[in-house]
């Protein structure tokens, strides 16, 4: 089935409790025909690397405003692939500097969106970069 | 027959078998490592379940017989009723007795892009780690009867790999979604206070599925009203079935606050008593409808890839079942397209044109 809808998971790791760019994101991909998973505030990265195997997700979604991302976001990555799971692409946004950026992508985040970035962009790198499925 | 023709299909339906095989053996391990308690093939067996793969139809042959053991609990109500929030309510419940519980979470499509937002993991955080629970989203994408051979079936494989309860969410305020939740052991139909008065009450839908309805945020002002003024309208059903009529549903009514747990023990208990009266009154009923239903499902998916398959021999895309929507007549000269212009110029008739299609679809394969 290759017309199915890709899956999506909008997680917010960590102790920020604004989580307007993840639903305005979490909207914003369903109109582009997304199945979007939002699973809400506070979540550890255990919690999360859970919640996309048992949702068999193509993507996580980190959005990331507390300036833990460092910890935070490479602990998924590797909880990912601890489970089996490398193939799901993984994309980080909010406040993230940019000297950061070549690290996590080093941990293996696909993308680090930041700001500004609009919808249009983000559903583009999602449909080009997930994986293909059986 | 040595026809030239027939030369170019020997390769290609040994493609075809071969990857039928490969199918077939994908299915086996993810089978024997789900049973064996791997939560990633799990999870992949249900995703091809949703996408209703080859692979989804050969794991849940060898998974059926495994099956039936689990209780399936539907629970289905008006969107913000409190449904997750009951859910995880009801998982904290049955976690405390130690039993596994998988829950399938349904939440709507966007019929006009199909996407979807599925928030009802957000309630149930408590349990996001727990091994005991397994909770996976579904959105509806909008087929007629196809979702709630999803979900029937998303619960079988459940059901073998050894959880004892499902829970399957739905909203309920479309038939299909009243569907599912009508193939579970027990429905419940969880309604907020003040959700109107007794006409809401009486009007056909959602409450006539219940086997137990539940006000839930019972803490707010009007929840004993509401479910006082639910106990007077049903104490008017009937006890007995008249001839050749359905059983008359005697739901309980209760009253729950799902964010605090009040009430939830009791939820659980009337929800194993419902099941024990059932079987006890009906047999294994609910089993037996849920079967048909299973069955029914099937068959009009197989049928209605039948209709499409014949339809791409025809070359009018997805003009005759229009299923999908957004599909439009094909505009190429073919026997069927030309039919369908006929349709359209009021030439000829819907029906006559369905027969006509039946009559091709019943002669051409031997098997229906």
């Amino acid at each position: 089935m290759t017309d199915r809808p890709l899956k999506v998971l909008i997680a917010k790791p960590g102790l920020d409790g604004h989580d307007r760019g993840a639903k305005v994101l979490a909207r914003g991909l369903r109109d582009e025909g997304f199945e979007v998973v939002y699973t809400g505030l506070r979540q550890t990265p255990e919690m999360i690397v859970t919640a996309a195997l048992q949702e068999d997700v193509d993507a996580v979604g980190l959005s990331i405003l507390s300036g833990a991302h460092m910890t935070l976001v490479p602990r998924v990555c590797s909880l990912l692939r601890e489970r089996g799971m490398d193939d799901v692409l993984v994309t980080a946004g909010g406040i993230i500097p940019d000297e950061d950026v070549p690290a996590l992508k080093e941990a293996g985040v696909a993308a680090v969106f930041g700001p500004g970035t609009t919808i249009a962009t983000v559903a583009d790198f999602l449909r080009a970069n997930s994986r293909s499925r059986d | 027959m040595h026809s030239s023709a027939a030369l170019p299909a020997g390769p290609n339906e040994a493609a075809r078998a071969s990857e039928a095989d490969a199918v077939l053996e994908l299915a086996g391990t993810l089978c024997e490592a789900a049973l064996a308690g791997d939560r990633r093939s799990l999870s992949r067996l249900l995703t091809a379940v949703e996408n209703r793969t080859p692979l989804a139809e050969a794991a849940l042959r060898r998974l059926y017989p495994l099956a039936g053991r689990a209780q399936l609990i539907g629970i289905t109500g008006p969107p913000g009723a409190g449904k997750s929030t009951l859910v995880a309510a009801l998982i904290a419940e049955l976690r405390r007795a130690g039993r596994p519980v998988a829950v399938v979470a349904v939440d709507p499509s966007s019929p006009i892009t199909g996407g979807a937002v599925l928030g009802d993991r957000v309630r149930m955080q408590a349990y996001a780690t727990d091994e005991g629970v397994f909770i996976r989203s579904m959105a509806s994408r909008g087929h007629a009867g196809g979702l709630s051979s999803a979900t029937a079936a998303a619960a079988a494989v459940f059901d073998a790999a050894g959880f004892d309860v499902v829970l399957i969410e739905t909203v309920g305020t479309g038939q299909s979604e009243v569907e599912v939740a009508a193939t579970a052991d027990t429905t419940v139909v969880v309604e907020a206070p003040e959700m109107g008065d007794e006409i809401q009450a009486i009007k056909a839908g959602l409450l006539e599925v219940a086997d137990i309805i539940v006000v839930n945020k019972g803490d707010r002002p009007g929840a004993h009203r509401t479910a006082a003024q639910l106990q007077a309208m049903l104490a008017d059903t009937p006890r007995e079935a008249r001839p050749g009529r359905p059983t008359p549903k005697h739901p309980e009514v209760l009253v729950t606050t799902a964010a605090t747990g009040q009430g939830v023990a009791e939820l659980l208990a009337a929800i194993d008593r419902h099941r024990c009266v059932a079987r006890a009154a009906d047999g294994d009923s609910a089993r037996f409808k849920r079967a048909e239903a299973q069955v029914w499902a099937v068959l009009v998916d197989r049928l209605h890839d039948r209709v499409r398959s014949l339809e791409g021999a025809m070359d009018v895309g997805g003009a005759v079942t229009s299923a999908g929507g957004a599909d439009v007549a094909s505009e190429k000269p073919t026997a069927a397209g030309e039919m369908l212009r006929a349709v359209a110029s009021h030439d000829l008739d819907p029906y006559a044109a369905a027969d006509a299609i039946l009559v091709r679809l019943i002669g051409g394969r031997s098997a229906l």
